[in-house]
């Protein structure tokens, strides 16, 4: 039997089209099948289930390009089940995790056990890169055939930089074979060594190692020439300074088959965040100059940068209650990516279609992914949100099972109310 | 380099490789070859070559290529000398131009060299007074595997011009490869290269070649389906990821060969690897399969190289 769920009283946002209206959308079997201001009732069946959104925002599901979940191996900090779940808890239907994982995701086998744990929690979406070198070593490139074909969507060595010029250029090269994008942690190893926030006056002050922004720009400028020679796809994941946006911008501007994400963290902190070695505000690459900060809100505002990613990172209590030094880099984001996000809205730095547009419809677009737009045919992955309803993030009650975000008790506006995966309500907030 | 009066047919002091050659002295020798190739062994003893020396200098193995070189002079009735590189002065120390000298001072007629570096072949060329014959030079040329291949497949299909030829597997190291891209080109057929894009070499479309990186792309309505050889050192992460997956997506099996043409023929310089870049039952089809005449046209072509590079010497020895 046909399943109809129909949306009525929505205010639709589909970046891909542009459209902004108050309106309906029907889904049948998993899928959109119409959406408009005013769907006609006659063919509908009696039993028609009706979500009436009450005014609130209905967009693509997020998709979120880069976050970590770290089964297999360290279960103890974040499972397929419990991300998938703080996934939808955030408005994410689709998410594509790192390889980085024990053993890493670099057999086809891997790949093909996190699709089938992700049919079987169903929630939301979990596809995954695959290493782009075996054991994520840098060396030698891993079946890019043969992990595409079990669903791999793109090829990185996830928070390691394919650092060798050589195997970098076989990496492009080799995915260019069978069109397919390779994902880089753009972040020369030789100038990052050592340094665990970014270099300048706070670092000096105190007393840590600095990572100099040239670190990020000089391995996106290196890269943009390697996709130069090879003709290949390329992206440059959460791009946190000036020289690297710039570099983008002009590899963009030149026609290559370049693309980068950037997350919340570089638009919505800068590095006076690591205040006195606050451990959560630790990150890879790390958070940068307000001057960066700014640049970032700027290749998101000219569309240099594609996409928000979360870049989820959960840490348990004993990797970050260390000194700063020690600590391990990461911040939890899937739960508050929208929210994040949607403070360029309400600032006004961008348009509501932009910020929507970066959080679904490119991600989908870069990925190849089916969904990330509202038309007729495409999965009815959806989020429903009240743009306006202020809060506050309490990490206490995030989903995931590691809690280290630098945000608690900031106010946020926008609230996700419910999000729906291939029509199925997978999180609703009276629920 | 030009020796010959103006009709002679291939006016050449060397045979370094087929670039620079023309249509007429390619077919040219294609000629001469299919007239040894059809003639039958033993019924009299060739003499053609009584008198003449051929040094066979190979700085790198080879079994086939040398024993055929070896066989072609005998048959003409020449005198042959192997050198490998292992066994001679090389080993000691000697540079590539002192051998060069060494071995022009003993006067032979012919040389044939195989070296591992590209334009060796040359350079020592240019330091004798003999006829030289690059049985090939590094990643450059192997004129007479080219010349060898394109006589298999005249005498198969009648012709060269207007044959689609799909060339598949490590292009970039491939002597084999280049030779018979500027052969087959220049007869008019239409060459494919096909391979992962890391065994692409740069510009290579330059030549005149269609690219693909899709096995059935690359052999759709193909008549001859030609493999290369995929060196063992590239095939772990570093050109190409493993052999599965190099077999998965670059070995010709009959999956792939289906796109082709039903009487497309199999062609492979040797030796093979099974289950690399071929799968064992379509190298041993009797019907599509003509690796094994390809090591048979061989000894013909090389009679004809010989036979053609020869001539000066034989005026000056004729009694």
């Amino acid at each position: 039997m046909t399943e109809r769920i129909l949306f009525t009283n929505a205010r639709l946002l589909d970046p891909a089209s542009g459209l902004d209206r108050a309106g309906e959308l029907l889904a049948e079997n998993g899928m959109i099948a119409a959406l408009g201001p005013d769907l006609a009732r006659d063919g509908l069946d009696e039993d028609v289930h009706i979500v009436d959104c009450a005014g609130c925002c209905l967009a693509p599901g997020l998709i979120d390009m880069r976050v970590q979940l770290r089964e297999p191996g360290d279960e103890h900090q974040e499972t397929l089940a419990t991300g998938a779940e703080a996934a939808v808890t955030g408005g994410i239907t689709t998410m594509a995790m790192l390889p980085n994982t024990a053993p890493p995701i670099d057999d086809h086998a891997l790949v093909e056990f996190v699709g089938r744990r992700s049919r079987e929690i169903g929630r939301a979406a979990i596809r995954t890169y695959a290493a782009a070198t075996k054991r994520l070593e840098g060396r030698e490139l891993t079946e890019y055939g043969l992990l595409a074909e079990a669903g791999a969507v793109a090829f990185t060595d996830g928070v390691r930089a394919v650092a060798d010029a050589l195997v970098m250029r076989r990496a492009l090269s080799y995915a260019r074979t069978f069109d397919l994008l390779v994902v880089q942690h753009p972040e020369e190893p030789s100038l990052s060594a050592g340094g665990t926030m970014n270099a300048g006056e706070i670092a000096t002050r105190l007393g840590l190692s600095g990572i100099t922004p040239a670190a990020e720009t000089i391995m996106v400028e290196r890269d943009i020439r390697l996709v130069e020679i090879t003709d290949g796809r390329y992206h440059a994941a959460h791009v946190s300074t000036a020289g690297a946006i710039d570099a983008i911008r002009r590899a963009k501007a030149r026609g290559l088959r370049v693309s980068c994400d950037t997350a919340p963290h570089y638009f919505a902190l800068n590095e006076t965040a690591v205040g006195e070695y606050r451990t959560f505000a630790k990150v890879s690459p790390p958070l940068r100059s307000e001057d960066d900060r700014r640049a970032v809100i700027e290749g998101l505002k000219d569309g240099v940068i594609d996409a928000i990613a979360s870049d989820h990172a959960p840490q348990d209590q004993e990797s970050k209650r260390l000194p700063f030094a020690s600590a391990e880099p990461g911040i939890v984001g899937l739960e508050t990516l929208l929210p994040l996000s949607l403070e360029l809205y309400h600032n006004g730095s961008l348009p509501l279609l932009q910020v929507m547009r970066a959080l679904s419809q490119r991600a989908a677009e870069i990925l190849r992914l089916p969904g990330g737009r509202l038309k007729p045919g495409a999965p009815a992955d959806l989020v429903i949100f009240d743009l306006d309803r202020p809060w506050r993030i309490d990490v206490a009650a995030l989903h995931s099972k590691c809690k280290n975000a630098p945000y608690d008790g900031r106010p946020v506006q926008g609230k996700v109310t419910r999000t729906v995966v291939g029509g199925r309500t997978v999180f609703g907030l009276d629920a | 380099m030009d020796s010959g009066a103006a009709n002679d047919p291939f006016p050449h002091r060397h045979l370094l490789g087929i670039e620079g050659l023309s249509r007429h002295e390619i077919a040219f020798l294609l000629d001469r070859s299919d007239v040894y190739a059809n003639q039958t062994r033993g019924a009299e003893q060739s003499t053609l070559l009584r008198g003449c020396t051929v040094i066979n200098l190979f700085f790198e193995n080879s079994t086939r290529t040398r024993t055929s070189f070896e066989l072609a002079a005998k048959r003409l009735g020449g005198d042959v000398i192997n050198m490998q590189a292992q066994t001679s002065s090389i080993k000691k120390g000697e540079t590539l131009i002192d051998t060069a000298m060494t071995l022009n001072a003993m006067r032979p007629d012919v040389l044939v060299v195989r070296h591992p570096e590209s334009g060796a072949v040359q350079l020592l060329s240019e330091k004798v007074d003999c006829a030289v014959i690059n049985a090939g030079d590094g990643s450059h040329e192997h004129p007479t595997q080219a010349l060898l291949d394109a006589l298999v497949i005249r005498r198969r299909k009648g012709r060269l011009e207007g044959l689609i030829v799909a060339i598949c597997g490590d292009i970039s190291h491939s002597r084999v490869a280049r030779s018979n891209i500027y052969l087959l080109t220049n007869m008019g057929a239409h060459v494919r290269v096909v391979a992962p894009r890391t065994l692409i070499p740069a510009a290579i479309e330059r030549f005149g070649v269609e690219v693909s990186y899709d096995m059935k792309k690359g052999l759709a309505n193909a008549d001859i389906v030609m493999m290369l050889r995929l060196q063992t050192e590239r095939m772990h992460g570093s050109f190409v990821p493993s052999i599965r997956e190099y077999f998965h997506f670059f070995g010709l099996d009959y999956a792939k060969l289906a796109v082709a043409k039903d009487d497309a023929l199999i062609m492979h310089p040797g030796p093979m690897n099974r289950g690399v870049e071929i799968d064992t039952e379509v190298a041993d089809d009797i019907d599509r399969s003509v690796i094994r005449q390809q090591v048979e046209m061989g000894v013909a072509v090389r009679m004809a190289c010989l036979e053609a590079l020869s001539r000066e010497a034989r005026t000056a020895t004729a009694p």
